[in-house]
């Protein structure tokens, strides 16, 4: 069987944890290989939680808020935004492709676009095949 | 000091060794001056390889238990140094990882950016100094003349104390601060309650910047990150506040900041305060909020300015950390 990477996700309550959920009740089709965490804001997202997903094995980590500007918190997104720019530099240095790592502006109408997303992303993980930090951290 | 020795009361037996260490922390015990003899007066030393001639099979020989405090330093980068781990926490009441290398892996923690082959080919092949023509390189094995010859296997990731023994404590820092170990030396000896088991002793809960006497406001907003020497430092402003990447917010107190005094900012060796798993993780949280941009490009190039990201939040725990190592 082809392999089917983990996509761990955290999306915000505001924005798009309601674009995922459009997608859902628009019975949009997407990839199976999501698993949503909900939090109240992209600031919330500490670097901790994407490095704990990828050493207990999460092939890709995908992060959503609102759109710049529209942050229910004003600057939450964009603070999620500085924190993901360092952050991605600090995995490549550790050997985790960095484009397992992404950060994406979804809003509440934007179910078309999530569902999008997490194809292209799942093809994108596909591609790089598994992510093999698992076999470090957490040793057979 | 209470530290005459109650004659009624038999002396403790400790040990201190080395690992994967610089033996800076040995020399910090050193550091105690003239209180050594309060430390002799109410302690014999077993085993400490710095300073006296006991043989690792006068180790073996002692029975299981023998040893009340073992003060185990460095970190475990070898077959020797876990050998060592394996047999002092057999022959050890309590087992305390002292300083950052036990602790956390340390600067030698370091090496997990690379596995053994690349270490070895920098070392014996590629660096400027070496003239190997033959391409010499350790084996574990020898058959010499005399007979064969073993040497400690170099393993492929340096591993943390508690990653490998049990430990009762750790003691933080880069060297643990001298008057923090006779804290905790004479709690011993007195017999005082101990911490629970598994605690940092020596140390802090709260971080550095709580101890720190640099003026701090709340409108940290950098623009440029600076190393030490690119600033003009006015000596009483929060070094991040002056754009230079100070540990301070992830780091436990306890050192009495003792580097900030020297007008150098925080390096972390002092570890996590209690709540954090992951030191490194927390600093990139807290500069994130300090960057002073919107722009995803002029946030980049702000965060380009941040050389390696890896080395400077993770100098000293490395090996501790939740990814461990770099993936090779």
């Amino acid at each position: 069987m082809e392999f089917q990477p983990t996509i761990v996700s955290f999306l915000c309550n505001w924005c798009s944890y309601s674009g995922a959920d459009l997608a859902g009740t628009s019975r949009m089709k997407y990839a199976p290989n999501i698993r949503i965490i909900r939090v109240m804001c992209s600031g919330r997202v500490d670097p901790t939680f994407v490095l704990k997903a990828f050493s207990e094995g999460a092939d890709g980590v995908l992060i959503c808020g609102c759109h710049p500007g529209d942050c229910h918190y004003h600057e939450g997104n964009y603070k999620c935004l500085r924190r993901f720019l360092l952050l991605q530099k600090y995995i490549s240095q550790m050997g985790i492709n960095p484009n397992r790592l992404r950060l994406e502006w979804i809003s509440a109408s934007e179910g078309k676009q999530f569902a999008q997303l997490v194809d292209e992303m799942t093809e994108v993980l596909i591609q790089l095949g598994p992510n093999k930090f698992k076999e470090i951290t957490q040793p057979a | 000091m209470n530290s005459s020795n109650n004659n009624n009361k038999p002396k403790l037996k400790m040990a201190v060794y080395w690992g994967s260490a610089c033996g800076g922390c040995c020399v910090s015990i050193l550091d105690v001056h003239e209180a050594l003899f309060d430390v002799i007066a109410n302690a014999d030393l077993v085993f400490w390889p710095i300073a006296l001639d006991t043989k690792y099979k006068d180790v073996e020989a002692m029975p299981n238990g023998f040893i009340d405090i073992t003060l185990f330093n460095g970190a475990i980068r070898n077959s020797e140094n876990e050998h060592m781990a394996l047999l002092l926490r057999e022959k050890s009441k309590l087992l305390i990882a002292y300083g950052s290398c036990a602790h956390l892996g340390g600067i030698p923690g370091l090496g997990n950016f690379h596995n053994r082959k690349e270490i070895f080919e920098r070392v014996y092949e590629t660096s400027e100094s070496t003239v190997n023509p033959d391409g010499i390189m350790p084996q574990t094995n020898y058959a010499a003349l005399e007979g064969n010859l073993n040497l400690p296997e170099f393993y492929d990731t340096v591993k943390t104390l508690d990653q490998v023994v049990c430990v009762d404590y750790y003691m933080p820092g880069c060297p643990p601060q001298t008057e923090r170990l006779l804290e905790v030396f004479m709690a011993v000896v007195n017999g005082s309650e101990l911490p629970q088991k598994k605690s940092v002793i020596g140390a802090w809960d709260k971080t550095q910047c709580d101890e720190c006497d640099r003026v701090k406001t709340d409108n940290k907003l950098v623009k440029k990150f600076n190393r030490p020497f690119e600033i003009d430092d006015d000596l009483t402003t929060c070094f991040l506040e002056q754009g230079v990447i100070c540990l301070g917010p992830a780091t436990r107190g306890g050192c009495g900041y003792r580097c900030i005094k020297g007008n150098a900012p925080c390096r972390g060796c002092y570890g996590p305060t209690p709540d954090i798993t992951d030191p490194g993780a927390k600093m990139m949280s807290a500069i994130g909020t300090l960057i002073d941009a919107n722009k995803p490009e002029e946030i980049a190039e702000i965060v380009d300015q941040i050389v390696d990201p890896a080395g400077t939040f993770y100098r000293y725990s490395l090996p501790a950390s939740i990814l461990r190592r770099k993936l090779i």
